[in-house]
């Protein structure tokens, strides 16, 4: 019960900061809003169990993702006024179409949860980081570095990508 | 299991609370008298001419990014370091070809002169 009350308390919260992210016109305060979502992320991590998940959350989120954030909305020039596009109502559309594609996607997975057996994965899931509760760093470690080592070693590749490309955008002079 | 976590809780409560409380009392008892000195930015120190929302260099985003690159790195090697044991030569040898990937980028980083600031 009391788990409940906590978990409907953070989903607002969460939401909330969400909502003001996007509603903000200053960009910085969003992407200082958007720390304040990571965190409260990071809590529901650790109200599932997932431990290293919430260090990780904070660490490379709230830590280093919103920095990057940050320098992005410096290079951006935030004197000029925005731009209109030509069409008016294109943007009306594209979020239509992406609206309904996402309410689409919402009312399955709410069918397919609220009929199917799918809820106990969650639930074991809960209960296999409750039973050692020192935390589950070495669980993570024994499923990535063995049954899952094909996507470790692709994790690195995609960060080769990311570092290449963001040097090649940033340094074509060179 | 989420009793563990009160401490922390009550922690960010005492937290928020002292800056909420500091706030409140600091606006309500502090005298308000202004002088030119006061209102100057630095007590010592270059005047700013322009607005602080200016462009900045993209070197700022490039440093940033191989941050966060070598951070999500850094992050893989927490769980192996904890099981190191248990994964003996195989694990050693997977975290190798891992950070042999990753030496290619930071080879490529360095002789670009993304390392670099001049």
């Amino acid at each position: 019960m009391a788990e409940a009350i906590v978990f409907y308390g953070l989903a607002a919260l969460i939401l909330g900061f969400a909502v003001l992210v996007i509603s903000t016109r200053n960009t910085v305060h969003s992407a200082l809003y958007l720390v304040v979502n990571f965190l409260l992320v990071a809590m529901l991590y650790v109200m599932l169990g997932a431990e290293f998940l919430a260090a990780i959350q904070v660490l490379v989120y709230a830590g280093g993702i919103v920095v990057l954030y940050l320098f992005v909305v410096m290079l951006v020039n935030l004197k000029r006024p925005p731009e209109t596009h030509q069409d008016p109502r294109r943007q009306t559309r594209l979020g239509l179409a992406l609206a309904s594609a996402l309410l689409a996607e919402l009312a399955a997975i709410i069918v397919y949860s609220a009929t199917g057996e799918s809820a106990p994965a969650a639930t074991a899931a809960a209960a296999a980081g409750a039973d050692i509760a020192g935390g589950n760093v070495e669980q993570i470690g024994m499923l990535l570095y063995t049954n899952y080592l094909i996507p470790f070693e692709v994790a690195s590749m995609l960060l080769l990508v990311a570092m290449i490309g963001a040097i090649v955008l940033a340094k074509r002079e060179l | 299991m989420l009793e563990a976590y009160v401490p922390i809780l009550i922690f960010v409560f005492v937290a928020t609370g002292f800056a909420i409380f500091t706030l409140i009392m600091s606006g309500l008892l502090h005298p308000e008298r202004y002088n030119k000195v006061k209102l100057e930015p630095y007590e010592c120190g270059i005047e700013p001419e322009t607005d602080a929302r200016d462009r900045y260099s993209i070197r700022y985003y490039l440093v940033a990014m191989l941050f966060v690159i070598f951070d999500v790195e850094t992050v893989f090697m927490f769980p192996w370091a904890v099981i190191m044991d248990e994964l003996a030569l195989f694990g050693l040898i997977e975290m190798i070809v891992f950070l042999f990937i990753l030496v290619v980028g930071y080879v490529y980083a360095w002789r670009k002169g993304a390392l670099e600031w001049a």
